[in-house]
This record gives structure tokens, sequence and C-alpha cells, in this order.
């Protein structure tokens, strides 16, 4: 019973004198002290500033500047945020905040930077790599050179090599083409050049810098330099090589001085003569809209893509509709307390959902096998039907493994939304003389969407990516002849993804895979914020 | 003053207790650790991983550098090794097949490796596979190749000397099936049938007089499109002997029930075709279109990376270390494939199953290591299946040569 307002006489006197004087601040801001959270946070605060720092360590000795500075901004919010005293919502926001920008943004922004460039099969490394390796590749043993016994020998701080050529000594070093030095009657390496120090094995090959020096170390033979140069491959033997190309860093060409032709860097990664010949290595270069542009307009990967994107919403959708639709039925029909032994049958229907998905695809794909697969020969009468190989059956059977695997969760899901219904308004219904699918209509199906809704849109999203069941059940076979990179009948759009990028061998091409991912990410990211929207409508129904 | 001063207590603190931690633990890192300490770092697959172990033991002793061997799936070897090698990130050596190589070489990953005198104790095959446009990119071991497994309780030990002849044979042995083939299911696999194909002239690229491969598809043409017939006529809508429903494992068991009396499989699948322990004879792939059967032959070898820090240490440990009759036995015991190494496969020859593939692969020619061939095969094997069940022959085979033809470029 509360007395109401107003009531009282302004000049009462107050019923009781006040216990405290009224607090100027809230007692948080009062603190003056180290308290026992203090320390707790001081030492949770320490952990995360020691890992921390082990992380921007250990990304500067690898070099990695991006993740070391990333690491390095975040670690400073961290300490910012949780030692002053403001930014109290952020210190709440903070955690679920640096995780969303490294496993969401960082990994969908660096997607969106392999889209721009031509990653991929032949374009891997920076140019530096690419002209270091046409360097090696343009560089062959001549035939008639033996192996010679090698010593790595220094003069005054300038390395060379000592060969012992049947008897004679001959040293040199880069500016010194070689010359004989000494007589020896031993076969193996020079163990003593007059004139230069001998580097001991064991030294070069513990030094990363001086053994990357004798790698690269080439002593021509004679002052012509078409007469080759002595490398060693090993450090003991050394033998004659001869380079036909050379590297004009300023021109950024490589020309082949046996045969003349001049190989320039071009704009996709690439040196090509003028003839169009290319070398085989490429590097990595910014490609702009080209990987888009091709998905758009390459009319070998156009027709096998807007097929395989016009099947996998087919898919997606009914591997939505045809579960959530047997579920819910199951549901219904299991919710009548006329059926004898629910609790036994309702565990059965669970099995499917406990089965690994991995499994299954695997083992139907074995029943589904024309010649000796038991669904031809228990259901249809040993009849030869092509399941795998036909383009139709496949999908159709593609979608019958799905539904089995997933109407279960429906189910699930369905029977308790059903349990939660308010029976009064049943039986209000039924009261007012709606029927029983009039009642389905209006009261149940409604409400069971609304707890289910959202659920199906995360289902649709996941059938939508569902790459497991696609490739162990027939790896989206049988082929869509002639199509770029083994497309099949039954890839969804993250298999072709997975095609394209080269993994399972095959020409890798991580740019267009990468291309294709943000489409896809674009296409299920506004299906999802549409149905979103579209289900706040039903929660009217509440 | 007073929040200044507590910032300060806490910064202070912070850095107190981090002192205490990292003082605690030691920095680890894989620089060198003095002396010739330094390590390679080779990737394997696990069944080669004991018998490179013991080279490794030697080198280590001898040398005093450290090998670590890191295990991986030879299926992610090929892609893990062009996309870390570049970031600096990969091994120094690692285990890989002939045909990674072209895409190795496009990648720049590889560096050029120089036999000397050993390349006389190695088959010449295995060293022409390891050779890109003129230079060898790795150090061959093992070869392996495709040859015709019979069910000697059906059909006895003498090699058919056609398709025809074969067939005949099983069928009055009565046996159920008379040949099975991996078709890899709805997939097509061009590598099992190639022996067949070969036998019509009709080679996957050209083959120039060095017998390595130029860009000039040999598929098409008058040769390819009777393989295509053939193939059709033996196919699901022919007479059936070649079906798509046949993958890798039903094969086998098809042969080790002793329901098929022929079957084309490589050595690996021995093991798989004998376990309910029928008795094999193993013979040269028989000729379908009146030439000689020439299947691939595949050769496992080791690369070294071309951004390896210790490329003397990683030429030294191949040509000297694994480059022996006893390192060349380990890595046979280990996992026996047919040795590339002379002496060693001369050994292993007393073996009849090992003398079978080795016949065979007298017949065979390199894979192309081409880094198109990923594209090649996929056009190529599908194309097959099509024509497998019951698709036009003629036609089918020669949209499939277009589209290779696009493809290389």
């Amino acid at each position: 019973m509360s007395v109401p307002q107003g009531t009282v006489s302004e000049s009462a006197p107050p019923p009781h004198p006040p216990l405290t004087t009224p607090a100027a601040e809230p007692h948080g801001r009062r603190w003056n002290g180290l308290g026992w959270g203090f320390v707790v946070k001081l030492v949770l605060m320490a952990i995360v500033n020691a890992f921390g720092l082990m992380g921007v360590f250990a990304a500067v000795q690898a070099e990695s500047w991006i993740i070391a500075t990333a690491a390095a901004v975040l670690l400073i919010a961290a300490d910012v945020v949780y030692f002053t005293k403001r930014a109290l919502p952020l210190k709440y926001l903070l955690p679920g905040l640096a995780f969303l920008l490294v496993f969401q943004v960082f990994i969908f922004g660096y997607t969106a930077y392999i889209a721009f460039t031509n990653y991929g099969a032949g374009h891997v490394g920076s140019q530096e790599q690419a002209v270091a390796a046409a360097l090696a590749q343009g560089e062959r043993r001549i035939d008639t050179s033996p192996s010679y016994p090698l010593s790595l020998v220094e003069q005054g701080g300038e390395y060379g090599f000592a060969i012992n050529d049947d008897g004679e000594i001959k040293a040199g070093s880069v500016d010194r083409p070689l010359e004989v030095v000494g007589e020896t009657s031993a076969t193996g390496a020079p163990a003593d050049v007059p004139g230069w120090n001998v580097v001991p094995r064991g030294t070069f090959l513990g030094d990363p810098e001086l053994q990357e020096l004798v790698v690269q170390l080439r002593v021509p033979v004679s002052d012509d330099p078409n007469e080759g140069s002595i490398r060693t491959r090993d450090g003991s033997t050394g033998a004659v090589y001869l380079s036909t190309l050379e590297w004009d860093a300023d021109a950024q060409t490589i020309t082949d001085t046996a045969s003349g032709t001049v190989y320039t860097a071009s704009d996709s990664g690439s040196f090509v003569s003028d003839d169009g010949t290319a070398l085989p290595t490429g590097w990595v270069v910014n490609v702009g809209f080209d990987n888009f542009l091709r998905l758009a307009t390459d009319p070998g990967l156009l027709e096998p893509l807007a097929l395989v994107t016009l099947w996998t919403f087919v898919w997606a959708a009914l591997s939505v509709l045809i579960p959530f639709i047997m579920g819910l039925v199951v549901a219904l029909i299991f919710n009548d307390p006329r059926v004898k032994g629910r609790k036994i049958l309702r565990t059965l229907f669970i099995l499917p959902y406990a089965f690994p998905a991995f499994m299954s695809a695997l083992l139907f794909r074995g029943m589904f096998n024309a010649e000796f697969g038991v669904i031809n020969e228990f259901f249809f009468g040993g009849a030869n039907i092509d399941w795998l190989g036909d383009p139709w059956l496949a999908r159709i059977a593609v979608l019958f493994v799905n539904v089995w695997l997933t109407y279960p969760y429906y189910f699930l899901v369905c029977t308790g939304a059903l349990q939660a219904l308010p029976s009064d308004a049943l039986e209000a219904a039924s009261i007012d003389g709606a029927g029983r699918f009039r009642q389905f209509r209006a009261i149940v199906l409604p409400l069971v969407l609304v707890a289910t809704a959202p659920l199906l849109i995360s289902s649709f999203a996941f059938s939508f990516n569902n790459f497991t069941i696609i490739y162990m059940f027939n790896s989206g076979g049988p082929a869509i002849p002639g199509a770029p990179y083994a497309l099949g009948a039954t890839d969804i759009l993250i298999s072709a993804i997975w095609a394209i990028s080269g993994v399972s061998g095959g020409a890798a091409d991580y740019g267009l895979a990468s291309a294709l991912s943000i489409l896809v990410f674009i296409v299920v990211g506004v299906i999802s914020a549409l149905a979103f929207r579209q289900t706040r409508k039903l929660e009217e129904y509440q | 003053m007073r929040k200044i001063g507590t910032g300060i207590v806490a910064v202070a603190a912070t850095t107190v207790l981090l002192a205490g931690c990292s003082g605690g633990s030691t920095p680890t890192d894989d620089s060198d650790a003095g002396g010739s300490g330094a390590s390679l770092v080779v990737w394997t697959d696990a069944n080669r991983a004991p018998a490179i172990e013991a080279a490794a033991e030697a080198f280590e002793e001898e040398t005093g550098t450290k090998v670590e061997l890191v295990q991986k799936n030879f299926e992610d070897i090929r892609n893990d090794f062009i996309n870390q090698v570049p970031t600096g990130e990969g091994p120094d050596i690692t285990v890989g097949a002939h045909d990674f190589l072209g895409s190795f070489v496009s990648a720049g990953v590889v560096d050029t490796i120089d036999l000397g005198d050993k390349a006389e104790q190695i088959e010449q095959v295995a060293v022409d596979a390891f050779t890109y446009d003129g230079q060898v990119y790795g150090f061959p071991y093992a070869l392996e190749t495709m040859a015709l497994i019979q069910n000697t309780d059906l059909v006895g030990e003498d090699a058919p000397t056609s398709w025809d002849d074969m067939i005949a044979r099983a069928q009055a042995a009565g046996a159920e099936r008379p040949f099975v083939i991996n078709t890899a299911g709805q997939k097509g696999d061009a590598y099992t049938m190639y022996g067949f194909q070969t036998s019509f002239g009709a080679p996957v690229f050209v083959q120039d007089a060095s017998g390595s491969y130029t860009t000039e598809v040999g598929l098409g043409g008058p040769a390819g499109e009777s393989f295509a017939a053939w193939l059709g006529a033996h196919g699901e809508a022919g007479s059936g002997e070649i079906s798509t429903t046949i993958d890798y494992d039903t094969n086998n068991e098809l042969f080790a029930s002793g329901t098929a009396a022929y079957t084309v499989q490589g050595p690996w699948a021995i093991e798989a075709l004998t376990a309910e322990g029928v008795n094999v004879k193993v013979n040269p792939i028989p000729s379908a279109g009146g030439q000689t059967a020439a299947p691939f032959v595949g050769v496992q070898g080791f690369y070294i990376s071309s951004e390896s820090s210790n490329k003397l240490l990683a030429q030294e440990f191949l040509t000297t270390y694994l480059a022996t009759d006893d390192a060349q036995r380990a890595l046979y015991e280990a996992d026996p494939r047919l040795p590339a190494w002379k002496t060693v496969a001369a050994e292993v020859s007393s073996d009849p199953v090992v003398a079978g593939f080795l016949a065979s692969a007298a017949n065979g020619v390199p894979q192309p290591s081409l880094p198109e061939m990923g594209s090649v095969w996929e056009l190529w094997g599908a194309a097959q299946a099509q024509i497998i069940k019951g698709g036009d022959p003629v036609s089918t085979w020669n949209t499939m040569v277009a589209d290779v033809e696009a493809a290389i470029g």
C-alpha cells in the first residue's frame, strides 16, 4: 500500500534525521590508495604487458614491422585505458575490440590487400628475389669443367679462392683472375697457399654472413669474362660457371649476353622481352581492380562462376528450408502427448546430428557409388543410377546428405520453441473456434519463427560456405566441361575459391581467390543484414 | 599530484614484474650457437624421416651442424614451400616430387644444384626429371611408375602381349572382371591412363630430340582421337572394363579380393593389392594402340631453397652425405620406392616386384614439370571421365585439347 505522494505538509519535520551527510561524490571517486583491486589489476596488466612486449620483440626480431607496430599500439592502448581514471566504457570494451581487430578486421584487410595483387603461381616474392632467381637460373656450369678441390683464402680482408689444378695451386679473387701461385703434390684442397691465408672450412660454415659471401663469390678464370669464373657449391670443391644473364638495376632490365635479348620489367610483375617471351620467375605487384574485372569479363571464368553462384544460392536456401520444414514437422508430431515412447524416439532422431559431418559425407559418397553403392542396390533394385556423375543427380544427392545431417538440429530447436509456447493463447484460440491449421498458422509458426529466425539466418550463412560437405562428398564434381580450375557442378563459391587458390595443386591464383572471397563476404553480409532487419518485425508478436 | 604518483608507481611495478618474468627465461632464437653450430632445416614426410635422420646423424658428427627435421604432409609441401621460402620462413632443404619443379622455378624458390661426378651414379631418367631448361635443380633419389599387376592365381605369370590379349586371357580364366583401373571416381585419372594413351602415339607434350618436353601439345590429332575412341569403346557405354565407379580404394579392393585379374597401379599400392593374399606378378603395361605403352615416371628428390642461408652446408649434406650407398639403402628401407641410385637399384632388383616396376620404368617417360601442369591434369582427367561415361569421344577430346592449349598459353 503506497501512501500518495505530496500529502505530507511541507512544514512538517522529516520523520528521521538523515543518517549521513549526503555523499558529494560516489565512493569510487574517494579511493585514495592502493586497494586489493588495484593490486590484482596491476598483476593482470603486468602479465598482459609481459606477453605484449614478448610479442613486439619477437615481431621485431622477425622483422615483421606491421605486426610489431600493431602489437605495440594495442599494448600502449591497453595500458592507457586501464591506468587512467577516465574511459570507463573502454575498460569493458577493449578486450572485445582487440580480438575483433586481430581476428576479424586484420584478416579481412589482409584478404583485401591480396585481392589487389597478382599473388599466385609465378608471383610470390619481391622483385629482388625474382632477379636473384633469374640470375641463378641463368648461371650454368661449363660442361667441360672438372671439379677442383678448393679452399677459401683471404688477404688483407679480401676473400678469394685457391684451387688445386692437377698439382698447380691457382688463387684469385673477384678483381684478380686466377694465377698460379705454387705447386703441390697433394691431391686435396690447397692447405698452404703462398701469399694468401687459408680460411678453415669450419670458420665460414659457422658464420652465416661469411657463408653467404662464399656462395656469392666468383673468381674469374682469366681476363676474358666469357671463359667463366670459379664458384663453389659446397665450400670444398669448385667448378667453372658461366652466367649469361646480366641485371641492370637502373634500366630495370635483364640482358641475355649470349643471345642479346633484353628482358624489361613490366607492370604485371614479369621480365618480358620484345617478342613477348617472359622469364619464368615473376614477382608480386599491385594490379588494382584487375582481379575483379577478370571475374566479370573473362568468358572462360564467367560462365562456370555464374553457374557456381546460382547453385550456391539454391544450395544455401534449400539447405535451410528443407531441414527446417522437416525438423518442424517432426517436432510437431513428437510434441503431441499421444505419441508413445517420445523420449527414445527423440533420441534416435538426434543421431545424424551426432555423427561428424566429415565421416558421414565420405560414407555417403561410397553409398551413392553407381555400381557398388548400397543406395542403388537396396532402394532402386540394383539400377545403375549415376548419382555422382550426373550434374543434377549429384546436386540432389549432396543436398540429400546435407538435409540428413542438419534436420535434427532444427528438430531440436523447434522442439524447444514449441515447448515454450504459451498454452493459454492456444487454449483461447481453440475456444474462439480456430482449427488446428489456423492455430498453427496464426500462433505456433510466428512464435516458433521468432525463436528460430536468427538461427535460420546464421544457418544460411553457414550453408553458403559449407566447404566440408561439398569437398568430402564429391569434391565439387562432376566437372563442368572445359571450366578452368576444375570447377564442377556441385561446387559452391567457397570450394571454387579453394580450387582457384591452387591449394590442391594446379595453378594457384591467390589474388583472384581473395577477390572472390571479398564478393562472397559482401553477399553473405548483405543477406544477413537484410534478414535480421526482417526478423525484428516478427518481434511484434511477443 | 597524487594521480601522477600512482601512475609512476603503476608503471614501475609493472616494469619490475616484467623484469622478473624475462629474467627467468632466456630468449629463444635460432641464431648460430657459436662454432659451426649452424643448423639445417629439412622438411620431410613421416615415411622418410627415419632414413634422413640416419644421414643427419652422420652429418652432425662430422661437421657439427645440427639437422632439424620438420615433418609435414607430403601434399602440403609444394604449396608451403612456395609460400614460405620468399618470406624467409622456409626450410633449407625439402623432400619433393619432380613435378613440383616448374612451379618452384617460376616462383623462384629453388636453387640450382651441382651433382658433379655423383650424377653418374644416378639413373639418367631421374637426373633428366630434375632438369628444367638445362639446369639441374634437385638431388633425385627414387623413381615411381605405373605397371601392369596381374593375379597369378588366375592368369599365370606371362605378360599379355596387348590389351585384347589381356582381356581374352582374363575371360578365359573366368575372372569376374578382367581388368580394373582407377579413374579417381568422377575426376578422371590421366596419370594412370597414360600408358594406354602413349600406346596410340599421343604424348601430352611433344618431346624434342634430347627428350625434354616442348610446350607443343601432342594430345590432339588423329592419334589422340583414336585413343579417345578406344576409351569410349571400353568405357561405361561400351564394353565396360573402364568405369568411373572405380576409385583408388575400390580398384585395390576388387583386385585384392580376386575379383579382377589385372590392374594398372604403382608400387605404393602393392601392399593394398596383396592384403588378402593374392599372388601377383608385375609386368610392363600392354599396348592398346600398337605402339609401346610408356607410363609416366615420377621422381622423388630433395630441393634446396633459394633463400637458404646455409647453401654450402645444404649442398654438402645432399651431395656428400645422402649420396652414399648406405644412405640411399637406408632411404629405400625406410620407404621402399624404386631407387634412382644405381648400386642400390641393382641390389634390390632381386625382388621380383621391384624388378617388374623397374622394367616398366625402362619404357617410361618423365612426367612433365611445367608450372601449368596442374591445369592440364584437371582438364585432361575431366575429359577422360566424360568419355568413359559415354560422352562423344572425338568432340570431347578435341574441346579438351583446345582448352589445354589455351591454359598453357
